[in-house]
């Protein structure tokens, strides 16, 4: 399966994006910024980094990138997204995703190993997963706070659509210790740690993350 | 030549941690009686010509599409001058 990844100027973690996809057996495509099309890729990852220098507000002048046209077109019409920290904030800024992500409460970078609770298996990046299963993985953010509306978080909740949540301690003040979520239907997700510092054991704390990426081409094997 | 003024501002119930910290230096170096800051964003757009009614539009959507985040930001558009 081609899985893109694309590169923003401030990108930093799209390497190790491309490494979890291949890990996962899937095909890794490099997609750029600028790119006009998706090069014919069945799903796509937006990484974590700095786009743009986080210039005007994290992922607001990534989302207006050339590439983004495309994707979001492709998205509407069901290719699965995953948006991994800055991709998580991309995806909040284009409203593929609802809410927006804020400064952490405690204003400052929190760089840690962060224990995660999967609420939901029903996505297609996190099919791979028991539902109520915790993993590790790492988490680093300065902006960081999930924040919505009170009736926008009563109806992902009600809809299951929040994918994953701290536990242990919430690291920016995430309402309702929400770490990761999902569209309606449940092809786009987003989420601020990041899964793919997690997939071999020689660089991460666990290989907890590659699930993520498993999850994706399981589906597709099962369809 | 005109200038539009966009002012973006965290929405009230959206935490400021920036405004907090600043709140606090302010304190610290005895500037008492400050009770709260929050910090906002300020966009000068320069036009050519004057500003018409137009261009209001244009800054308007501008402002709705890039400079804010309606999600949790308010913003005010209006010729300065």
């Amino acid at each position: 399966m081609r899985v893109g990844v694309v590169t923003f100027p401030g990108s930093l973690d799209d390497r190790d994006a491309v490494r979890a996809v291949a890990l996962a057996g899937g095909e890794p495509v490099a997609l750029w910024h600028a790119d006009a099309d998706l090069r014919g890729v069945e799903a796509v990852v937006l990484p974590g980094g700095f786009s743009y220098g986080d210039y005007l507000r994290c992922g607001a002048i990534a989302r207006h990138a050339p590439v983004m046209g495309p994707l979001l077109k492709a998205a509407g019409a069901g290719l699965p997204v995953l948006g991994i920290c800055n991709g998580f904030q991309v995806l909040c800024e284009a409203r593929l995703l609802p809410g927006a992500l804020i400064r952490n409460d405690r204003r400052r970078f929190v760089c840690r190993d962060q224990r995660l609770r999967v609420e939901s298996s029903a996505s297609a990046w996190t099919s791979a997963y028991e539902p109520g299963e915790e993993i590790v993985v790492p988490v680093k953010n300065g902006e960081g706070g999930y924040v919505a509306d009170e009736r926008t978080l009563d109806s992902l909740e009600a809809e299951g659509r929040v994918v994953l949540r701290y536990v242990g301690g919430n690291p920016n003040g995430s309402a309702r210790d929400i770490a990761g979520v999902t569209d309606a239907s449940g092809r786009v997700v987003g989420l601020m740690p990041h899964p793919e510092h997690a997939v071999d054991p020689l660089t991460g704390p666990s290989t907890d993350g590659l699930g993520f990426f498993a999850s994706l081409l399981h589906r597709v094997a099962a369809a | 030549m005109a200038r539009v003024v966009v002012d973006v501002m965290l929405k009230p119930e959206i935490l400021d941690p920036q405004g907090q910290a600043v709140q606090g230096a302010l304190a610290r170096l005895g500037f008492a009686g400050v009770t709260a800051v929050r910090q906002g964003k300020r966009f000068e757009l320069e036009l050519a010509g004057e500003a018409s009614d137009q261009q209001l539009a244009t800054a308007e959507r501008a402002a709705q599409t890039l400079l804010a985040n309606p999600v949790i930001e308010d913003y005010r558009v209006r010729v300065e001058g």
